[in-house]
């Protein structure tokens, strides 16, 4: 398991090292951050000055090495927006982010494996079907729209709800949050449906579909002969064997609901890292663009890691094939 | 337990409908401030936050006449061009209960000077300021400056011994990220005095009950709070869902939206931007063409006819939905050197403008790129559309190429565009600033702007000898002659002037200014 695990952490150095350069050959086609910086009364010198101050003057090759060598340790330069270090700005932002992605993530699981269950379960039921037409909705609908459609009704023409930002906030060490005042979970009311809602008819879909599978498995007919319970029949034994793919996806999905937080962060005014991220393209901010692209790519590749290691503990197969030399 | 849920969630919502003071003044636009620093960055958006707190010896009142603010008079000194005498407001304090004095006016200007400061250039013919006595200054320049105070309402002063002690005399290092106590902490005379700012969050400022106008100004405002809110469609929310009383950056396509709600209004006044094309005239053949070996653009016919085949009321109905002026020349309204007749000069007449083509020999038209920012200017895109096929009608087919501003403005500073959208604004009110960047031919401090390739070497020189012409008369006169050379060689293509929104509540009392700058103690609030 050990030799395992290191060969997926080279693999995902690799992986990092080319998501990088990816990322900083794409910079150049973003735009010119020095006209951003200076207002329109600059000179021609000053476009120099600060061209190399921020050694932008300098090759692709060294100004990629020399953003990994100062990321190696923790430096991820200084916002050209805010004019602060890229790592604060982060640390502030990220627990908006975390909060929001954990309520949506919480809710896109629980419901959906509910959903996913009780679909499996009453297949031909009126409730069950209807589920199943709704859930194509959270499928097709475009998040934005989602979003917008959510604040049309319950801010603007209810008045329910906050259309924008995290409500009053609590600050508990480093961290911001919203979860401890009545106004913060209003705030997060919308948003957490807004980004949850494609995972979690992502994750109802496929829990139905497995559970079908699995139900007609031979097991489960014998478990039925032997007079077991439905309800041991279907959480146990099926529930249990229809959560690999499960959790598979619903790994990669945590990823995603961190990543795509972007979309649904701008429609609400989120103030989390994925604002961030769309201030720091419209403005060609590129150290706060380089630093969340790799914070994410170091997400999504430790988040497989994890999946691939949790694996080992959920199908007993997969440890007695590692045994087996394979 | 499923009641539990209900009954929270049924707090939950009624709870929403939380009292707010009548005073409070909920205000958003789509971006914040970059810096509280009042030297560091010279942009709309930080000046507009600053403006609340800190003041200039003069600022620009809702109409952008001059008004006295922290200097209560101001004249050249008698027998010396060179030197302006300002008199400063006595009694004033700073928030921390310091004096304001000309010492803090001669520190707060050595300190907008430093190499750090990003209003070194508005302010770089001053060679010396000098306190003559406690409430008096001179300001030298290094020739006759008649416009200097134009390029004061947006100085900032701050209190000498407040920054010395902090430690944050020099101006902060934006670019190099450095973040000093100025950064993130204020000391101004100003109306209101902050509480509270998370950057690109929420900012919250309260009223300064020691101003020294208090009496004078409305200041109805007891606490503002500030948050910036990008998404074009939730900033609209907000204020229909009556989270937000005062809204800047208002999209075109929401006006009548949120004016057919009760309670809330929508006001207009014209901006100060103009919007045009530019052309390349000096190069001796352009890329973007499919002329080889001349430059179409070079022939004041043609630039003359792609100008008559511009239909500006159409934009103004189809594009811009009525928010617009069409426009005749590239100076706003407010301008010194605007007259009405040169912006009355541009009409659409198709059939002249292919007459024109014509005996420029290119009656059978030609083609070129046109360059086009797609998120600086109020439907950019949509006018660089409706011009494509505006200019089609006389046989120019223009290739649209339009890109974010990042990319866009670029392009024109390189001089790797022939054919361009660019949008001017006027902060000193007066055309020399216009001519400065973009009539005067481009060297590296001057004429920056001016991607035209046009360069007359006796209108530099008028251009330049504008700075220090005290005779006003004959300074006005030169600017008419300068303006008319600009008409007369179809230098650009105006295209409109922009019209300025605000959204607000109806409780909200204030007109819209022309700069963009609400200043909050003019604001009332009725209950």
């Amino acid at each position: 398991m050990l030799a395992f695990i290191i060969r997926r952490v080279l693999q995902s150095a690799l992986v990092l090292l080319i998501v990088g350069l990816t990322a900083f050959s794409m910079f150049r086609f973003v735009g010119d951050p020095v006209d951003n910086m200076l207002g329109q009364e600059r000179t021609a010198q000053d476009i120099e000055r600060l061209r190399e101050q921020l050694g932008l003057d300098q090759s692709f090759p060294v100004q990629y090495y020399k953003f990994l060598s100062e990321a190696a340790q923790g430096n991820f330069g200084v916002s050209y927006r805010q004019g602060r270090p890229v790592a604060e700005i982060l640390l502030e932002r990220a627990p908006a982010t975390l909060e929001l992605a954990a309520v949506s993530g919480l809710l896109a699981i629980a419901l959906g494996i509910a959903f996913g269950v009780f679909t499996a379960i009453r297949r031909n039921g009126f409730l069950a079907n209807f589920i199943m037409s709704a859930s194509l909705i959270g499928v097709s609908l475009p998040t934005f729209l989602i979003g917008i459609l959510l604040i049309y009704v319950f801010s603007v023409e209810l008045g329910w709800l906050p259309s924008f930002g995290r409500g009053e906030t609590v600050q508990i060490g480093f961290w911001s949050t919203g979860l401890l005042t009545a106004s913060g979970l209003k705030a997060l009311i919308l948003p957490s449906i807004t980004l949850g809602l494609y995972q979690m008819t992502l994750i109802m879909r496929l829990v139905r579909s497995e559970m079908l599978e699995v139900l007609r498995q031979d097991y489960i007919r014998f478990a039925r002969a032997r007079g077991l319970r439905d309800r041991a029949i279907n959480f146990r034994h099926a529930l249990k064997n229809t959560m690999v793919p499960v959790i598979t996806v619903i790994g990669l999905q945590v990823g995603a609901i961190i990543a795509f937080a972007i979309i649904t962060e701008t429609v609400f005014q989120w103030p989390g890292v994925g604002l961030l991220f769309i201030n720091a393209v419209q403005f060609v901010d590129i150290p706060v663009m380089a630093a969340y692209l790799m914070l994410i790519s170091v997400m999504f590749v430790g988040i497989n890691l994890i999946v691939d290691i949790l694996y080992f503990f959920i199908d007993p197969r997969l440890r007695v094939d590692r045994a087996g030399g394979h | 337990m499923k009641l539990t849920m209900a009954t929270m969630l049924g707090a939950l919502l009624i709870s929403t409908a939380a009292p707010i003071s009548a005073e409070t003044l909920r205000w958003a636009r789509s971006g914040d401030a970059l810096t509280l620093d009042p030297h560091a960055q010279n942009e709309g958006p930080t000046h507009t936050i600053r403006h609340q707190m800190y003041e200039p010896l003069i600022i620009r009142d809702i109409s952008g006449a001059f008004e006295p603010a922290l200097a209560t008079d101001w004249a050249p000194k008698a027998g010396d061009p060179t030197v302006w005498v300002f008199n400063l407001r006595q009694g004033v304090k700073f928030h921390d209960g310091a004096d304001f004095t000309s010492e803090d006016v001669v520190f707060s200007f050595e300190r907008a000077k430093q190499p750090n400061s990003d209003m070194k250039e508005l302010i770089g013919s001053i060679t010396e300021v000098r306190a003559v006595g406690e409430y008096s200054v001179e300001i030298v320049t290094d020739g006759p400056n008649p416009i200097l105070p134009s390029n004061l309402t947006n100085l900032f002063m701050m209190d000498k011994g407040w920054t010395e002690a902090n430690n944050t005399v020099n101006v902060q290092d934006f670019e190099g990220g450095e973040i000093t106590f100025a950064t993130t902490n204020v000391n101004g005379t100003g109306p209101y005095v902050l509480s509270n700012r998370e950057p690109d969050v929420k900012t919250v400022m309260t009223r300064n009950e020691a101003y020294w106008g208090r009496d004078q100004f409305p200041l109805e405002v007891s606490e503002i709070v500030y948050t910036p809110i990008q998404n074009a469609a939730t900033r609209v929310a907000a204020m229909l869902s009556g989270e937000i009383d005062f809204l800047q950056d208002m999209p075109v396509q929401d006006l009548e939206r949120v004016n057919a709600v009760d309670g809330l209004v929508v006001k207009q006044a014209p901006q100060n931007r103009v919007i045009f094309f530019g052309m390349n005239q000096g190069a001796a053949d352009i890329e973007g063409d499919n002329v080889d070996g001349a430059n179409p653009l070079a022939d004041v016919r043609v630039r003359k006819a792609m100008s008559m085949a511009i239909n500006r009321d159409a934009i103004r109905q189809v594009v811009m939905r009525g928010q617009s002026a069409p426009a005749g020349m590239i100076a706003p309204p407010f301008v010194n050197g605007w007259t009405a007749e040169m912006d009355a000069e541009s009409s659409t007449d198709i059939e002249g403008a292919k007459a024109l083509m014509a005996e420029a020999g290119y009656g059978d038209g030609f083609s070129i790129r046109l360059d086009c920012p797609n998120d600086r200017y109020v439907n950019d895109e949509g006018i660089c559309q409706a011009a494509v096929g505006m200019l089609g009608q006389i046989g120019v087919k223009v290739n649209l190429d339009a890109k974010p501003k990042a990319q866009h403005f670029p392009l024109i500073t390189d001089g790797k565009t022939d054919f361009y959208m660019l949008g001017w604004g006027v902060p000193t009110y007066d055309s020399e600033y216009v001519f400065n960047f973009l009539v005067h031919s481009r060297e590296s401090d001057i004429g920056t702007w001016n991607g035209t390739g046009f360069a007359d070497a006796d209108l530099d020189g008028m251009i330049k000898s504008l700075a220090s012409n005290t005779d006003l008369d004959a300074r006005n006169a030169d600017i008419a002659k300068i303006w008319r050379v600009v008409q007369d060689e179809q230098l650009y293509i105006p295209i409109h002037h922009q019209v300025l929104n605000w959204g607000m509540s109806e409780k909200v009392g204030i007109e819209v200014d022309a700069e963009d700058q609400p200043k909050v103690k003019y604001f009332t609030m009725s209950k």
